[in-house]
C-alpha cells in the first residue's frame, strides 16, 4: 500500500455520483414528510424526530437550522451559498458552532425542504445534524497540514460519514452520538471528550503489514464513553492500536451494544459513557470484543482501494514549489510589532515548505462568538479564493481558518482581514472565547451567554494585558447541555436557573487535551493551548450573577499573575499546581462577595 | 382481517396477535387458528401450543433478546419485533442478528409504533413485513420503500457495502469538482 494513502494533502471531497443521488434524495423525503406536517397528516410528535435528523429544530422565537460541515472543512463556493442562504431565509447572518457546523436562527419551516436543496447544490446537508443518531464528525482543523501528522483525518472522517449517514441499524440509538478523529500526535480534536475518540497511531511493534508507514501500521486508538454535557467524563481507552481495515466493523460492534443495552428510559442517562460507566470499562470492552468476533473481518471490513478511492476524490491543494521560509515574511516581522502579535497569535506552522495556516477570528469584541454576516462570509470566501487555494476550515473555537498561505502574502492577508475585523490576535487567549449561542436563542438555555462573553471580552480590552495573561481557555455555556464546553475550559462559566433567575457558576482547571505535540511545547511561534491532557474544571463555588462575572474574572487572573513562576506558567498550569483553593479564597474571601453570597442564600431560602 | 404490508404489498394478515394482560398475566390460548404470542406464552406454554392444531408464531418485544428463541425458529411460521415507540431503535438490532447470525429465514414482521418514515431502515435490517400502526394507510406508505435508491452499509438487504459493490464507471461521473 502506497503512503500517501495515509498521509495524503487533501483539500475537499467531492461527491460521486450515488454521494449526490442520496442527498437529493433526502431533501425529497424532507419535502415530503414537511408536506404531510403541514398538511396535518404528521403529529408534531412523529414530525419531531424526522425534522431533528434534518437539523431542524424549534426553537425559542423561530426554528433553528443545523447545517453540517463535514469535519469542518468548506470550499469558498459551499460559504458563498451558506451566504446567500443566511440573505434569503435568515437575517443576513448564521452561527458557527461548537461543532464545525454552521446554525441559522431564522428560518421559516415550510422554507427549510428550500434550503436543504440549495445545500444540495453544492454538495452540502443538514443530515444528522441533530437526533438520536450519529452526528457530523469532526477532526483537527489543522488535519492535512499538521507537520505533526500520521494520517490525513479527513480521509477517515469521510469514509466514516458515508458509514455513518443513514445507517439502517443506527439511526434510532438511544441518545446523540458524536465521533472525532484525530490524525495527529497531538490531540487537537478533543477525542477524550466523545462518545468515540479515533486517535491514529502507528503499531507499536514496528513496520506493519503495508510496509509503507514508516514505524509500523496505520490502526486507531479507540476512546469510548467521553463527554460533556450534565454528566462530563473523560473517555476510556478500549483498544489501545485496532489496524484500520477492521475500523466500521469496530464500531459496528460499539454501536450494537450501544444500541442494544444503552437506556432508553431517561434522557439525562442514555448516552454511551452512562453504559460504559454502568457495565465498567472493562466488561463493556469485553461485550465489545464479544460482537466484534462476530463481524471481524466481514464485509465491511475497509479494504486499501476503498480508503484510496475516498482519498483520491478530494481535490489536492496546488502548492508552489517553494524554498524554504520566506525572506521577506521574517523581514516583515521583525519591522512591524503589530503584524508580529498577531503572526505569533493567528498564523501557524505547515508542513509544506513556504505555506502557512491562518485563523481568521470571529471573536471580536461585541459580536456575539462564532457568528457572521453575510457579507463577512462572502468576504472571508474571496479571501480564501485569493489566498488559501479556495477552501477554508471551521474550528470548534469557531473560528475560520485559511489553511495554505503562502508565508510571502501573509501580510497582505493580514492587512485584508484586519480591514474586515477578523485579525483580533487573540488566539488561545483569554478573549477567544468559545461560547454557545445561550439564552438569547436556543430554547434549552438556562441563562444567556453571549452578554457575558461580551463584557469579558469589554473587561480584557488591553490587547498586552490579555497577552501578558498568556495562553488560556475560557469556554461559556448557557446550559449543561454544555454546547459551549465549558466542562474543559481552562476557566469554564455555566449558566445555572435558580428560581426563574440566570446564574453562574465557574469553575477552573479543565482542559480539552494536549493540543500541541510535545517536541512543539514552548517554541517560538507555536501557539494554541499546549501541554496536558484531557481534564475537566472544577466549580469553584456558589455562583454569581452576570454583572459580577468579570470581576470575579479578573480576580482569578490576579491569582494566577501573583502566582506564577515564569511567564510560561500558563494559568491552567498554575491551577494545576496549586489546585484551585488560593483561587476561591480570592474570589469569595472579599468582604463585597461574602455580602453577595448572605444575600443569595437568603433569596433561595 | 387486518391488512399489513408484506413484501412491499398490502396483504390480508392470517396471524392473530396475543398480549400479555397490563398485569403481565399471560393470555388464553385461542383452540384454533394461527397465533403470534408473546415471548413470554411461548416460553411457559410451549408444549400446549404446539399441539394445537394452529401455526405458531413468537413475537419479541423491544428489550427482548432473539438469542431467546435462537433454538426455536424450526418451530415457528412468524417472528415479529415490537416497537412500542418509533424512537426505540432496538429491534433494527434485533432483526439484523435474526436475520444474520440466527438464520431466521421466515417472516419477520415490524409490529407497534409502525408508520411509512421508518419502512426503508426497516426493510434493509431484513423485515419483509409491517403491521402499520393504526391509522396509516398501507397502499400510501408503500412510497417508502424508494425513498433512497442506495445504501452506504452492509445490512441484510445488502449483505456487501457500497465500497465493495461500486461500479467504477458509474461512481466516477459524479457532478462535483
Amino acid at each position: 500500500m502506497q503512503a500517501s494513502i495515509f498521509a495524503g494533502k487533501t483539500a475537499m471531497y467531492r461527491y460521486d455520483e450515488i454521494d449526490q443521488r442520496l442527498v437529493d434524495e433526502r431533501v425529497v423525503q424532507f419535502r415530503d414528510q414537511t408536506r404531510r406536517f403541514l398538511a396535518g397528516k404528521l403529529s408534531e410528535d412523529d414530525f419531531r424526530p424526522l425534522r431533528l435528523r434534518n437539523g431542524l429544530y424549534i426553537q425559542r422565537y423561530a426554528p433553528m437550522l443545523r447545517v453540517a460541515i463535514p469535519y469542518g472543512l468548506l470550499a469558498t463556493r459551499q460559504l458563498r451559498t451558506l451566504a446567500h442562504i443566511a440573505r434569503k431565509w435568515d437575517r443576513g447572518y448564521g452561527h458557527f458552532s461548537t461543532r464545525q457546523n454552521i446554525q441559522f436562527n431564522w428560518p421559516k419551516l415550510e422554507d427549510v425542504p428550500d434550503i436543504l436543496a440549495e445545500l444540495a447544490k453544492v454538495q452540502m446537508h443538514a443530515i444528522q445534524t441533530s437526533g438520536n443518531s450519529v452526528r457530523n464528525i469532526t477532526t483537527d482543523h489543522f488535519a492535512g497540514i499538521a507537520r505533526d501528522e500520521i494520517v490525513d483525518s479527513f480521509v477517515w472522517c469521510e469514509l466514516l460519514r458515508q458509514w455513518s449517514t443513514f445507517h439502517p441499524e443506527f439511526s434510532y440509538l438511544p441518545r446523540k452520538f458524536k465521533i472525532a478523529v484525530n490524525g495527529a500526535e497531538a490531540d487537537r480534536a478533543a477525542t477524550f471528550l466523545h462518545d468515540v475518540g479515533l486517535h491514529a497511531v502507528r503499531d507499536p511493534r514496528g513496520t506493519g503489514s503495508d510496509g509503507a508507514s514508516p514505524g509500523g501500521e496505520i490502526g486507531f486508538r479507540v476512546i469510548v464513553g467521553g463527554g460533556m454535557g450534565r454528566t462530563p467524563i473523560i473517555g476510556h481507552v478500549i483498544n489501545e492500536f485496532l489496524p484500520w481495515p477492521h475500523l466500521l466493523t469496530y464500531l459496528e460492534a460499539i454501536f450494537r451494544v450501544y444500541n442494544r443495552y444503552g437506556r432508553r428510559d431517561n434522557i439525562h442517562k442514555a448516552r454511551i459513557k452512562i453504559l460504559v460507566k454502568a457495565r465498567t470499562p472493562e466488561k463493556f470492552r469485553e461485550e465489545v470484543e464479544a460482537e466484534w468476533a462476530h463481524l471481524k473481518d466481514g464485509p465491511s471490513t475497509l479494504t486499501a482501494e476503498e480508503v484510496r478511492r475516498v482519498e483520491g476524490r478530494f481535490t489536492r491543494p496546488a502548492y508552489g514549489k517553494l524554498a524554504g521560509d520566506d525572506a521577506g515574511h521574517a523581514a516583515r516581522l521583525a519591522a512591524e510589532p503589530a503584524f508580529a502579535a498577531w503572526a505569533r497569535r493567528n498564523v501557524h506552522p505547515h508542513k509544506v515548505p513556504g505555506y502557512a495556516a491562518v485563523t481568521l477570528s470571529l471573536k471580536k469584541t461585541g459580536v456575539p462568538p462564532g457568528d457572521a454576516t453575510a457579507d463577512q462570509m462572502d468576504a472571508v470566501a474571496d479571501l480564501a479564493d485569493r489566498y488559501s487555494l479556495g477552501e477554508l476550515r471551521v474550528s470548534h473555537e469557531q473560528n475560520l481558518i485559511l489553511a495554505d498561505v503562502r508565508q510571502s502574502e501573509l501580510h497582505a492577508l493580514w492587512q485584508a482581514a484586519k480591514a474586515l475585523g477578523f485579525a483580533t490576535p487573540n488566539i488561545g487567549l483569554l478573549t477567544n472565547i468559545i461560547c454557545c449561542p445561550g439564552g438569547d436563542f436556543c430554547s434549552l438555555a438556562n441563562a444567556k451567554s453571549i452578554p457575558v462573553a461580551q463584557a469579558i471580552q469589554e473587561r480584557f480590552d488591553d490587547l498586552d494585558y490579555v497577552y501578558d495573561i498568556g495562553e488560556l481557555d475560557l469556554n461559556i455555556s448557557g446550559c449543561m447541555n454544555s454546547c459551549g464546553h465549558h466542562h474543559v475550559g481552562h476557566i469554564g462559566i455555566l449558566g445555572v436557573d435558580k428560581n426563574g433567575e440566570e446564574w453562574y457558576q465557574i469553575s477552573i482547571g479543565g482542559n480539552q487535551g494536549r493540543t500541541t505535540p510535545s517536541p512543539l511545547l514552548g517554541k517560538e511561534g507555536v501557539p494554541q493551548s499546549g501541554g496536558g491532557g484531557a481534564a475537566l474544571g472544577k466549580v469553584i463555588g456558589p455562583s454569581f450573577a452576570r454583572e459580577q462575572i468579570p470581576d470575579v474574572i479578573e480576580q482569578l487572573i490576579r491569582v494566577y499573575l501573583g502566582r506564577r513562576e515564569s511567564e510560561e506558567e500558563r494559568f491552567i498550569d498554575v491551577v494545576w499546581r496549586l489546585g484551585i483553593d488560593p483561587f476561591k479564597e480570592h474570589v469569595y474571601g472579599s468582604h463585597h462577595q461574602r455580602q453577595a453570597s448572605r444575600n443569595r442564600s437568603l433569596a433561595a431560602a | 382481517m387486518a391488512v399489513i404490508i408484506k413484501d412491499r404489498q398490502v396483504v390480508t394478515d392470517p396471524w392473530q396477535r396475543l398480549e400479555l394482560a397490563p398485569d403481565g398475566s399471560l393470555p388464553a390460548i385461542p383452540p384454533a387458528g394461527d397465533i403470534l404470542a408473546p415471548l413470554a406464552l411461548w416460553q411457559v406454554e410451549r408444549n400446549a401450543l404446539l399441539a394445537r392444531p394452529g401455526r405458531i408464531g413468537v413475537w419479541l418485544d423491544s428489550h427482548e433478546d432473539p438469542a431467546a428463541i435462537a433454538e426455536d425458529l424450526r418451530h415457528f411460521g412468524i417472528v415479529a419485533v415490537n416497537f412500542p415507540k418509533f424512537g426505540d431503535g432496538r429491534g433494527y438490532s434485533t432483526a439484523q442478528l435474526l436475520r444474520s447470525r440466527y438464520g431466521w429465514k421466515g417472516e419477520l414482521r415490524a409490529i407497534g409504533d409502525i408508520f411509512r418514515d421508518q419502512l426503508f431502515f426497516l426493510s434493509s435490517c431484513g423485515f419483509d413485513a409491517y403491521a402499520l400502526r393504526e391509522g396509516e394507510d398501507p397502499q400510501e406508505a408503500l412510497a417508502a420503500f424508494g425513498d433512497f435508491s442506495e445504501a452506504y452499509q452492509a445490512s441484510v438487504e445488502r449483505p456487501v457495502p457500497l465500497f465493495r459493490r461500486r461500479d467504477r464507471g458509474v461512481a466516477d461521473g459524479g457532478r462535483g469538482s
